[in-house]
Parts: structure tokens; sequence; C-alpha cells
């Protein structure tokens, strides 16, 4: 056996809530046996400690009775306003969480864990706000009394006969950093109480005599004392595990309970707890989902059951099947349960025959090695009355099923009535037969308990009407009893079968309906081409799903958006938008049936993976009554699914981006190469020829004088050239590009293009062909310029000086051409397709040129709608082919009024 | 040596104000200088220039609004130095009241031709009102437009263009001027007119009406006829 190895599993988990406490505030219970022990006291002592070493403490809530000697202890320390809550006209006090959130003290004192918060605060407990206040990095100091402790109220309960409403998990002791316990004899308390020390005069009495009785105190103190030692004990393992400290580690064991829709599952669940904690051992919960459906009631108490399970800190693993026993061994076996709790049986001892033994017997007998509890439930706590013998559970049917029932028959009975006294050769057996058939129908649709009504009618009508001697219920033949009597059987038999299976199938459509829903989501969002696509779908499944109303919130740079996604379909209000933001701070479900915010109209869930939150999704279904246990587990499954899809699209955009920045950052490697080498050869004719002219030892002819000047001329021109093409090129490529489209004669345009190139273009001969049916088109006059002088530039740079070039502009239905034909080298045909890349340049040409120029060209035509290509012609020469669209035709023209 | 014409310019740039100067001063113009909008505005009120030259980007104000406050209480000819053919700028200083732009870079024979016509334009009208270019003559007296000699048929609206292209010669005319003017006020936006009758007046004019010598078109501002 490895028992001198510590468990790498809680070893981690210990070293997780280490660090997980070393951000969140650390907590201090102040813990007693009863009031009055000086727990207020205590509490208020040790933060007057805390503030003489110079903490900022400060009072969030503290509770003095009226007790003289605390009130003085309230000297110097800085108490936060109190919030007030109106409820049914009343004003009600309460903690202001907020007021301390947006303080922020070093520590804050929060008195009377236990209590239930009015309506209206944000949590219905204030140990969830204390839970609140230490995710803040807050520290707490707090109190309580051990009957509070939701694992002892069973036992409180026994021995003193209080049932304690205001209940704390007793998780919170694991949280705590330090305990405290306050200890004070019994008898001392009691003379405390008489001496008006703890309660005003008039209920000293009633106090005294009811939960102050000296046998009552010694239960409570033993109580107090065993659960610090417990503490205690559990803090010097973690210690010892912690530090490699061979010790007697954690035995093997590992308990499941099982829990059902009963009222008793409650205290099997507590003392699961207890037993867990005594034996260190890990825990969680079996829930067996079988075909019989859960009464509106029922799925209540069961849902409330789980909740006791999370919030006890176990982990809740359902099942489906039919068989309740085949299933929890089936989950103990599957998750090593060691040791199994149930309940002890309330069935009675026909329902044992029939399903062939009790429940316990069956899981006595079935699991060899695995140790079966028997947890009896306390009966006198529970008022309602167990179920009448007859009543069976499984029926979902409501009243009207059953008068639906009782209509059917009675027409089916009227109409063969009708149709008897009509056709008399309709013999009664016939129409019992077709009794039968109705009693079926019955079944499949309105349930089991119908199905049993239609037969008992259906049978009594049959006797009564149709068989010898009629309209009287008594039977003359023999064979007419005997068949009265199958009649009865069959119609009993076949309808709870016909039910049964209709249950059957039924379960079996959810199930169904479930996996595909999930399918669905997963497949759907799985194909989305982007995140609006996912979210849309996530919208519309969980929906349709849940019939609901859904919204979706995203993050902005790491914070909750504060505009829902435009696909979704619930609007969120500002109040709805606070418990949006708690929930995607706390990371933690809040609204509608939750424990916290539970007034506000939608019901809000994280969206987070393992690795962060991506936002939240609010819904509000349209059904009136709490999800069941089923949807809320589906409704899990369908956010933490939306969840994952929100990020992997988030990490794709992320990654997307970073491909982008890498393609823009070798662009940019590029364009710098190319523009040091473009910018230094006109720099240097500058500096060269500058010197030459200034240099008083070079005597220079004025010819050569006005070339020198000349070269200077044309490097700055092309220098600006350059830097007209750079500016062009960051705007195309920022999108910043803004065309200032206005009515252009295209001849215009390649007048001023020649005019502003007459330089360049030397003594070239020129042809412009304008078609005399040109109309005007939609351009940006400036760019359009900028294509053509490109255009010839590239002419003046490629083709000889003395070069002819045809610049032919065509009409075509909804398009003009414009063609610029020069008879310069060409292209090589492999270079062609290339020509218009990014500082591409044709191999072998001449140096000179960024290999921006074509490129900027094709964006400027492109960002008209227009196309620009390329192609060698037959006799020598290259072509380039600018097409514009022209659909549109310009507004008439008026002449001047003059 | 006589007393030629003052110019301010206004640019922040040394190296502009001092080739400028130097070139300016080769051609008998008297040069203030002023680095921003301020300066300027004293400079102008100091001195009182003939013509000024405006950078349309100042590190205290933009050029433009130098300019507006300028108009408050002179009319003196004002050409701006823009640094883009697209500048949208210069295009609201012309309608501010500018009265001509060069585009950086720009040559000194340029500029000098710019501060020509500027300074033409603020003498009283000449007597002659006869506009002559190559073989096209434009007789704002008679009403009449020959070429090689022969009577040109022109439009009313034609007319009223050319007209006046001749009142302002050698000064640019933004699109919104023109149509303002010809026009009226609410046709200011309907520039393909001007395209229009602009085509029209050139095949009418131009010996090759491709390549325009007369009417040239200033893009993305408006158009000038060529004064000289």
């Amino acid at each position: 056996m490895n028992d001198y190895r510590p468990d790498p599993d809680s070893l981690l988990a210990a070293i997780r809530r280490d660090e997980a406490r070393q951000q969140r505030g650390r907590l201090k219970i102040f813990f007693g046996m009863a009031a009055g022990v000086g727990k207020t006291y205590a509490m208020l002592q040790a933060a007057q400690a805390r503030r003489t070493e110079g903490s900022d403490a400060v009072v969030g809530w503290v509770e003095t009775h009226g007790r003289a000697e605390t009130e003085f202890l309230l000297a110097g320390l800085e108490q936060l306003p109190k919030q007030q809550l109106e409820y049914r006209g009343a004003v009600l006090e309460e903690m202001d969480l907020d007021a301390i959130l947006a303080r922020s003290p070093q520590l804050v004192l929060v008195d009377e864990l236990a209590h239930t918060n009015a309506p209206g605060a944000r949590h219905l407990k204030r140990y969830q706000d204390v839970l609140e206040l230490l995710d803040a990095g807050i520290d707490v100091y707090t109190t309580v009394n051990v009957q509070h402790f939701e694992s002892r109220v069973d036992a409180v309960r026994q021995i003193t006969g209080i049932t304690v409403h205001e209940k704390v998990p007793d998780s919170l002791l694991d949280l705590a950093d330090e305990i405290e316990l306050i200890d004070l004899p019994p008898d001392a308390l009691r003379k405390r109480l008489a001496e008006g020390k703890v309660y005003t005069a008039e209920r000293v009495e009633v106090a005294a005599n009811n939960f102050f009785r000296t046998g009552n105190l010694t239960a409570l103190r033993e109580m107090a004392l065993r659960l610090t030692a417990e503490h205690v004990d559990h803090k010097l393992q973690d210690y010892m595990q912690a530090k490699r400290i061979a010790g007697p580690w954690k035995s093997g064991d590992r308990l499941m309970v099982a829990v059902s829709p009963s009222p008793f599952s409650e205290e099997v669940i507590r003392w699961t707890r207890r037993m867990a904690y005594t034996l260190e051992a890990p825990w969680f919960a079996a829930f067996i989902e079988t075909s019989a459906g859960l009464s509106e009631a029922q799925r209540e108490l069961l849902a409330q059951n789980l909740e006791l399970v999370r919030r006890l800190g176990g982990e809740v693993v359902t099942a489906a099947g039919e068989d309740i026993v085949e299933g929890v061994l089936r989950l103990a076996q599957q998750r090593n349960a060691t040791q199994i709790v149930v309940g002890k049986p309330l069935q009675t001892r026909f329902e044992d025959w029939r399903r062939g033994g009790s429940l316990v017997d069956r899981l006595i007998r079935a699991g060899s090695d695995i140790d079966i509890y028997v947890v009896s439930g306390d009966k006198a706590k529970h008022r309602t009355p167990l179920r009448a013998p007859f009543s069976l559970p499984q029926f979902q049917s409501t009243w009207r099923d059953y008068a639906g029932a009782a209509i059917a028959i009675g027409c089916v009975t009227f109409s063969l009535l009708a149709a008897h006294s009509v056709w008399p050769w309709i013999s009664y057996q016939a129409v019992g037969l077709i009794e039968l058939l109705a009693v079926l129908l019955v079944a499949v649709y309105l349930g089991r308990g119908p199905a049993l009504l239609a037969a008992l009618l259906s049978a009594i009508s049959w006797n009564f009407l149709f068989i010898q001697p009629r309209f009287t219920f008594a039977i003359s033949a023999l064979e007419d009893i005997i068949l009265f009597l199958f009649y009865f059987i069959i119609a009993l038999f076949a309808g709870t079968l016909t039910a049964r299976l209709r249950t059957r199938e039924r379960q079996a459509q959810y199930n169904a309906d479930r996996t595909t829903a999930l399918y669905t989501l997963a497949h759907e969002t799985a194909t989305a081409a982007n995140m609006d696509d996912v979210l849309r779908t996530a919208v519309e499944q969980i929906g349709q799903v849940f019939a609901a109303d859904v919204a979706i919130l995203l993050t902005e740079q790491e914070k909750l958006s504060h505009t829902v996604h435009p696909a979704s379909t619930l609007a969120v209000n500002d109040q709805e938008f606070g418990v949006a933001s708690w929930v995607f701070d706390n990371n933690k479900p809040a609204g509608r049936f939750t424990a916290t915010l539970p007034q506000a109209a939608a019901q809000f869930r994280p969206l987070s993976t393992p690795s962060r939150r991506v936002g939240v999704v609010g819904i509000r279904p349209q059904q009136t009554g709490r999800l069941t246990f089923d949807q809320e587990v589906l409704l899990e499954t369908f956010t933490s699914q939306v969840a994952l899809v929100i990020e992997r699209e988030l990490l794709d955009e992320a990654a997307q981006e970073s491909v982008v920045l890498r393609e823009s950052e070798r662009l940019y490697t590029t364009l710098l190469n190319s523009i040091s080498h473009e910018l230094r050869t006109p720099l240097a004719t500058v500096t060269g020829a500058a010197s030459s002219l200034l240099d008083e030892n070079t005597v220079l002819t004025d010819q050569s004088r006005s070339e020198l000047i000349g070269e200077i001329q044309s490097a700055a021109d092309r220098l600006n050239r350059l830097v007209e093409n750079l500016l062009d090129m960051s705007r195309l490529d920022a999108g910043r590009l803004q065309l200032k489209l206005e009515w252009c004669d295209i001849g215009d345009v390649i007048g001023v293009a020649l005019r502003t190139l007459r330089n360049v273009l030397g003594k070239r001969p020129v042809q412009v062909t304008v078609a005399p049916d040109t109309p005007l088109i939609m351009l940006d006059f400036v760019l359009m310029e900028q294509v053509l002088v490109n255009l010839l530039d590239n002419v003046g740079a490629y083709t000889p000086a003395d070069s002819s070039l045809e610049i032919v502009v065509m009409v075509k239905k909804n398009w003009v051409r414009i063609d610029l034909a020069d008879h310069g080298p060409g292209v090589p045909t492999d270079a062609l397709a290339r020509i218009f890349d990014k500082f591409y340049r044709v191999p072998g040409t001449l140096a000179g040129g960024t290999g921006l120029g074509l490129s900027i060209c094709r964006g400027l035509v492109e960002a008209h709608g227009g196309t620009l290509t390329a192609h060698n012609r037959d006799g020598g020469g290259m072509v380039f082919s600018i097409r514009l669209p022209s659909s549109a035709a310009p507004p008439p023209v008026q002449e001047a009024i003059l | 040596m006589s007393e030629g014409p003052h110019v301010l310019i206004v640019d922040d740039e040394i190296q502009i104000r001092r080739f400028l100067r130097i070139s300016l001063e080769a051609n008998n113009y008297r040069v203030y200088e002023a680095d921003c909008g301020q300066a300027a505005l004293a400079q102008a009120a100091l001195h009182r220039p003939d013509v000024i030259v405006l950078d349309i980007n100042l590190p205290d104000m933009e050029g433009v609004e130098v300019l507006r406050r300028l108009r408050e209480w002179a009319s003196t000819p004002v050409i701006m130095l823009s640094v883009r053919a697209g500048d949208l700028d210069k295009v609201s200083a012309l309608d501010a009241g500018a009265d001509d732009y060069l585009t950086k870079p720009f040559s000194t024979v340029e500029l000098l031709a710019r501060l020509r016509v500027a300074l033409r334009h603020v003498q009283p009208a000449t007597s002659d009102p006869v506009f002559t270019y190559g073989d096209v003559q434009i007789d704002l007296a008679r009403r009449l437009v020959t070429r090689k000699g022969e009577a040109v048929k022109l439009t009313p609206t034609e007319y009223a263009l050319i007209r006046l292209l001749v009142q302002h010669a050698g000064k640019v005319l933004t699109h919104r001027q023109i149509l303002k003017e010809v026009w009226g006020a609410q046709y200011v936006d309907e520039t393909h007119y001007l395209r229009v009758y602009f085509g029209q007046l050139r095949q009418k004019l131009e010996e090759n009406p491709a390549m325009p010598k007369l009417i040239v078109t200033e893009p993305g501002v408006g158009y000038r006829l060529v004064g000289e």
C-alpha cells in the first residue's frame, strides 16, 4: 500500500487552495455554542487590536443587542452606512455590500453570518455577501453559532427540539483561515442570561426555559468543541500533507449518496457530508433518472436536494435508467465509490414484493464489495402524509385527462348504443372489442390513470347497456360473466402496458431531443463562419430548446460589454446588466431561481472556459416555474459548449491578427529595403550635383552647369513621386481611401495626366482617341489622374524615347474602357501576372522604381469598382486596360439662366 | 533700384522661406517673413504687403483660419501653398477668398507667374477688353469670340463661362465659384454641368481638345484660363 505518499490530487487541491487564498481576503470566524457567549465582543476586541496595529478596519454590520460593553468597543471603528430596503411598505436595514466593496477596507466586521437578507438585497444569505467580500480581497471577521451549520442542523433539532432555519454551509469552515472558539461554561452563560446581558428582561425567562437549559447548552458546547477540534485536525493534516510529513494519510474511501425527490434525502445528504468529513473522504451524490415523470412538487424537492449537495461541496452525478438499484451500483462502480449511503426505505411491503425485494435488500445483495449505509429519516419532522397505498406516483395526468377519458368513453358508448339500435345485428362482443380499442387509445394519449378509469367505465357501461339482461348490472349467462371479467382484466393490462410504453417512448423521445439539441448546437456552432454566426446559432438553439428569450453579452477589453449582442432576443436593461456584470465578475450564475439577485426577470450564467471568461448569457424562459434538473444540466452543457466555441472564435481572430501582423511586418521590411534604395539614388544625384556646383575648383561650362541643375531637378521630381506613391499606398492599405466621386470627362482626365507628365514623355508622339459618345462617369478625378500618371510614368521609364503611344477610350455596355498602348519591349509572359503585386519588379529591368506604382494603380481602379489588366500586344509593346463601370447615366444638364 | 512689390511669405519651414526669399529678391520683390499665423497677421497689418504667400499648414493655426481673419480687414491677394494634390483644404481656402494655390513642390517660375497674375488683378481693370491667346480672340466689349479670325458661335451659357474665365485670366476658379457665378447659388454642387460645357468650349476653341492649352483643368479644384 502506498499509504505513506500523499495523494497527488489532494496535494494539488491543497496548493490551489493556498494560491487562491493569497489573493482572497482572510476569513476569521468567531464561533460559539449559543448567543451571549461573547462572540461579537471578542470580534470587536480583535478588530481594535488590528486597528491599533494600523490596519484599516471598518464595521460592515455589528449587532450590539444594546450591550453596553460591546457598544463601548465600537468606538473608533468606522461604521459603514446601512442599506435601506423597502419591502411591502416596511423599510428594512441590511448591510450595504456595495458600499463595503467601494470602500475596499483591509478588514471588515460582519456580525451574524447565518443571517438571511431581506428581499431586494443582492444575495439571499449574508454568508454569500461574505464570500463576495473575500473574493474582492477584503479580510472578514464574522460570528456564528454552532447550530447554524448545515451539517449540525439535524442534531440540534434532535437535542433542543428547535428547527433552525438560518443555515450556513459547512464549507465556510473549510474556507476559514482561523476559527476562534468563544467558550463559556453553561452555568456562566445562564448567569449572564439571568443578569440580562444576553436578552432583554421579557425574553429572558422564555429563553432560559427553552433553548438555554443546561442540558441543551452542554450538548451544544460539546458540538462546538468537537467542530473546532475537527477543524484543527484538518488544518494539521493539510499542513502535514503539504510538508510531506508521513502520517496517517487519508483513507481511500469515497462516499456516494443516493438522492431522490424525497424529503428525507436532505438528512441523508447531511449525514453523508458529516461522515465524509470525519473520514476525510471525497463524496458525491447520485441521482437516477427513471422514465417515471416527476410532479411539480417532486421536481422542486429534487432541485432543493441537489442544491444542498452542491452547497455542501459535493458533486452531483446523474444517470438514466429504469432500475434504481442497477443505476446506483453502476455509478458507484464507475466512480469507485467504496460506500453507498441510502435513506431508509419508505415503500410498502407490496411495492417491495412487486419489485423483487426492497431497494436496500437488492442493493446489499448486488453490491458485493461496497458498504451500504442505511440512514433513517426523521418522520416526525415531515407533516406531509406519505402516499396512500393506491396512489400511483408516476401519473402525471391532470383531472382534465381523467375528464377527457370519461368523455371519450361516454361518446364511444353513446355512438355504439346508437349504432346498436339502428343495426341490432351488432353483437355485444363486437361492442366490447370496440370499447377495448377506445381504452387503448385513451392509454396512448392520456396516460395510465385515465386508461384505468376508462377501463372501469367502459366495463360498467358495457355490462349495463349491452350484456343480457340489458339495463341491469346483472349478467345472466356464465360465459358472459367470464367474458366480462376477462374484458376488465384485459382493459386494465392493455391500458397500463400501453401507457407505460407511451411513457418510455416519450422519455426516449425526450432523450433523443436532448441529444439532437446538443448535437445541433455543437454542429451548427462548429460550422459557423464567424463570431456573429456562432452567437446567432447559440441564441436560436438555446431559445428553441428552452422556449426562452436569450441575450448574450461579450467582453470588450476584458470587461463585460454594455450592449447585448445584436443576435440576442432578450433586451437587458440597466438593472439586469448589473446582474450580468455580477455574474461576469464572480463567475457564478445569478438572477431568477438562483440564490443571488433572485428578483431579476432573467437568469444569467457565465460563459467561461477553464482558461478565461468570455461573456454572460441571459435567459428568460417562457415557463413560469423553475427549470427542471434536466433542463439545468442541459443548459449548463449548452453554456459551456457556447463558451468553448466563443473562445475558439476569439483565438481564431487572434491567430488571424497575428498572421496579418506577420504579413505586414514582411511588407514593412520589403518596403524599407526598397525605399532606402529608391531614396538613395536621387539623394546621391542631388548631393553630387550640388557639391560640383558649389566646388570652386571645378570649372564648369554653362552647359554642364545647367545639365547638373537639370539632374537635381529630375532627382527631386523622382523623390516627389516616391513620396506620393507611399502616401497613396498607405491610404489604400489602411482602407482610409475615401473617393470623392464626381461626374468626370475621361478625356479631360487623360488631358490633365498628359499635361502633368509632358516632361517625362518628352518627344513621344501621343495619340488620344475618345469615342464621341463617351458619357460622363463617376470618378475621383484626382485619383484617376494619379492612375494615368503612374501608367504614363511607366511608359516614360520603360519605352524608347521616340516610340509612340496610343490612348483609346471605348464605350461598351455599362463599361468604359481605356487602353493605353505603347511600343516598348513589353513584359515577359510569366511576369505579366505579377506586375501588379506590391514590390514586384520585372527581373532584369533597370534600377529605379519601387514596384509600388502599378500596385497602387490597380488598388485605385478597384476602389472605383473597375479592373486594370495588362497584356502584351502582337507587334511588340504592351497594353494596359482600365475598365470602369458607367451604368448610371449622368443627370441632365441645364442651360444657365442669364 | 526701384522698389518692387512687397510680398509676405508665411511658412514654418525656414528652408522654404530662405529659398523663396533668395528667388523673390532676385526678381525685385521686397520680402517679409512670418513663421506662424499670429506673426503673419501682425506682419500683414504692419507692412501692408501687396501679396501674401501662405502655407496651408501652420503650427499655431490653420492657414485657412489666417486667411479668414485677414479677409476681415484686407483684400490683399493670397496664394496658398498646399502639400498634396488631393487636398480638400485648398478648395475651401479658395472658396474662402484665396486667389490661387500652388502644390509643393513647385518651381519658382510657376510661383512668379502666379504672383504676377495675382498682382495684376489688384490693378483696376485694363481699358483693353480684348483677350488674346494664340489664334483665339475674345472681345468682351463686342461679345465676340473669334478663332483664326472666324467668329465662333457660342451658346449664352458658354459665353458666360468664357467671359468669367477671361475676367479672371490666369487665376484658378473653383467649381463652386463658377457654378455660383453662372448658374446661381443653388447649383454649386452640379459639377457635371461644367464637365459638359467646358468640353463643348474646348471643342470650339482648342486646337486639340484632348490636350487643351487655353482652358486648363485643375484636378479636384476647378478651371483656369491660361493667361500669358
